[in-house]
């Protein structure tokens, strides 16, 4: 009965998502249609197929690892797609020959601009939050995942979203509003799908089997729920057509920018510090085999974080139009938000106290601590910058450009990668990865690429800031626009390059798992008993 | 009283001061004496349950109950 009525349903969309296609009104919608249309139509000839077949019957005493095996795939496969966007609109920055006439207005740097960020965010980032938070889900509250199939949903929901989003941007649709780029549309259906999520990880902790609800949870909960807010708030807009991809958005003027940048460093802090630190409190002490340094520190550090984060939003307006109260607010809280931070920060690295000779021969454990430097890093230049004085120098140059990638590359990419080390073994029984010569490499790659990376940007962003703001006797300006940006050109090579080597690891890390997965031994079950020696 | 108005000042009195004490009473209560126990057993329960959920008849030394001096 419950499969007929899944078939009707998908049935009906099919044939609606075809009539909205024969009469959209722009290319990004028909797009869309078509690839609601597509998506829908494969899932009803899946489930026509087995129509009438028993129930599956699923194991409460057993994980559900599908959809995060699933996943770790998709956060390695859009990682390598995102990486490569990056390292092709920095070097289309260093040469602008390379915004090819023939692909005027599809493969330019506007276009492959937010199709690079939100690749790595969303699909890199969300892919790796969503499996890495129903890996550790069902681990701590050691019960399966609750909602039968809905996590299966999630999961190719969210791939429908990145298709969504991405199309649309190449194609030109967009709200403009920074990370929050997807139309009406696709903002719906991401709405829907984050529903689904919230429901599997709130249902699976409401289920569990242990006293506590580990911390790890706490700061995955707070990232599920805040991004839905966030979300929510942010894309207020109403349609202009229900046949066309354009919308008008809700909010104007100063509340509009306020909003946009409330959603955006809370996406900044929800989305890539909240349930990046739930993957760092589960999977440091996993891969050090030792408990979190302090669980009281880990607690506070969740309150503290989540408390401040989300007032810090209005430094991204500072010397605007937004009323100066509200700038000094969000610098204040900003500054405040270091000490939480590094409260994590002590924390993760202190869980290695007395294992720390495991940095010398586990480069996975090397990779998580690096990350959280990274971390630690980030959340001390992010409140630097947020200051009136040193913003003025540094608003609007690419040393904010640097920030953000000495943040997501280093902390967000670090952590990832070792997550995945760590779970790509687990998750197919293997005996341990096929090579860690080859994490080695990939370690070293990417640290040194995010260092190239980085440094460019710094020198590159004070010295703008400083050639904009140079004035001479006279007191007139002594540098033109473009002074600065031929002043800049090696820097952006030197970038490109860093960003080379940092996919080139990825590429590397790809490499590594497959062959983990398709030839190495596979894990024996543990012996039952110790036998004794005779 | 216009809603802003009324929010407003709602904001920056009562509601400010409940978060205050709220995020205070945290703290406090993180570090209430005699808590040591209870975030230590949480601290090492990641080190349970990695295969099977509770009580699917997991490896005996991976169950909780087994032997709570072993799991920590």
């Amino acid at each position: 009965m419950w499969d007929y009525l899944k078939l009707a349903v998908l049935g009906v969309v099919v044939v609606v998502a075809a009539i909205a296609a024969s009469m959209a009104r722009d290319l990004p919608y028909l797009v869309h249609m078509l690839v609601i249309m597509l998506a829908a139509a494969i899932t009803f000839v899946w489930q026509i197929r087995r129509a009438g077949e028993p129930a599956p019957v699923t194991n409460p005493n057993e994980y559900m690892d599908g959809p995060i095996r699933f996943g770790v795939v998709a956060t390695a496969f859009w990682g390598v797609i995102g990486f490569l966007v990056g390292v092709v609109i920095a070097f289309q920055l260093a040469w602008p020959e390379l915004n090819f006439q023939w692909a005027q207005g599809y493969l330019n740097f506007g276009r492959l601009r937010p199709l690079h960020t939100s690749a790595v965010i969303f699909a890199f980032g969300g892919n790796a939050l969503i499996a890495t938070a129903f890996y550790v889900v069902q681990r701590t509250s050691a019960s399966r995942l609750w909602g039968g199939g809905l996590a299966w949903f999630v999961f190719w929901g969210y791939q429908i979203f990145i298709v969504m989003a991405a199309t649309g941007y190449v194609l030109g649709s967009t709200q403009g509003n920074e990370y929050a780029e997807p139309e009406w549309l696709t903002d719906l259906w991401l709405t829907i799908v984050w529903v689904a999520f919230l429901a599997v990880y709130m249902g699976t902790v409401i289920n569990r089997r242990e006293p506590h609800i580990y911390v790890a949870n706490w700061f995955y909960i707070a990232f599920i729920v805040t991004v839905a807010m966030l979300h929510l708030v942010n894309n207020a807009a109403i349609p202009v057509s229900a046949f066309g991809s354009k919308s008008v958005p809700v909010w104007s003027g100063v509340q509009s920018a306020m909003i946009q940048w409330w959603y955006g460093h809370n996406a900044v802090g929800f989305f890539l510090t909240a349930g990046f630190l739930g993957m760092m409190y589960y999977f440091i002490p996993k891969q050090a085999e030792r408990p979190v340094y302090s669980y009281k520190l880990s607690i506070m550090h969740f309150w503290a974080l989540i408390f401040l984060y989300i007032w810090a939003g209005p430094h991204h307006l500072h010397y605007t139009a937004l009323p100066d109260w509200a700038q000094t607010l969000g610098m204040t809280f900003s500054i405040m938000l270091w000490m939480p931070s590094w409260g994590g920060m002590i924390n993760g690295l202190m869980t290695l106290s007395g294992a720390w000779d495991k940095l010398r021969t586990d480069p996975i454990i090397r990779m998580m601590v690096v990350a959280v430097g990274f971390y630690g890093m980030a959340t001390f230049e992010g409140p630097m910058m947020s200051i009136k004085a040193v913003n003025s120098l540094s608003h609007y140059t690419d040393w904010t450009i640097g920030h953000v990638h000495s943040a997501a590359l280093g902390w967000n990419g670090m952590i990832t990668f070792g997550a995945l080390y760590y779970l790509v073994p687990k998750l197919w029984q293997r005996e341990g990865l096929y090579s860690l010569r080859l994490v080695s490499w990939h370690f070293w790659l990417a640290t040194i690429g995010i260092v190239l990376y980085a440094a460019s940007m710094w020198v590159t962003g004070i010295m703008e800031g400083l050639m904009w703001r140079e004035v001479d006797a006279q007191g007139f300006l002594v540098n033109s626009f473009a002074d600065t940006v031929a002043a800049k050109f090696p820097m952006y090579v030197v970038r490109g390059l860093g960003g080379t080597m940092f996919l080139l690891g990825a590429i590397i890390m790809c490499y590594n798992l497959w062959k983990t997965v398709t030839s190495t031994a596979e894990k024996q079950p543990a012996r039952a008993a110790a036998v004794p020696a005779e | 009283m216009e809603t802003y108005t009324f929010l407003r000042a709602f904001a920056d009195s009562w509601h400010l001061l409940f978060m205050f004490c709220f995020f205070i009473g945290v703290f406090v209560f993180i570090l209430r004496p005699g808590s040591k126990k209870v975030h230590d057993e949480s601290a090492n329960m990641i080190f349970r349950n990695d295969d099977k959920p509770e009580g699917a008849g997991s490896d005996s030394h991976q169950g909780r109950h087994a032997d709570p001096k072993e799991a920590r």
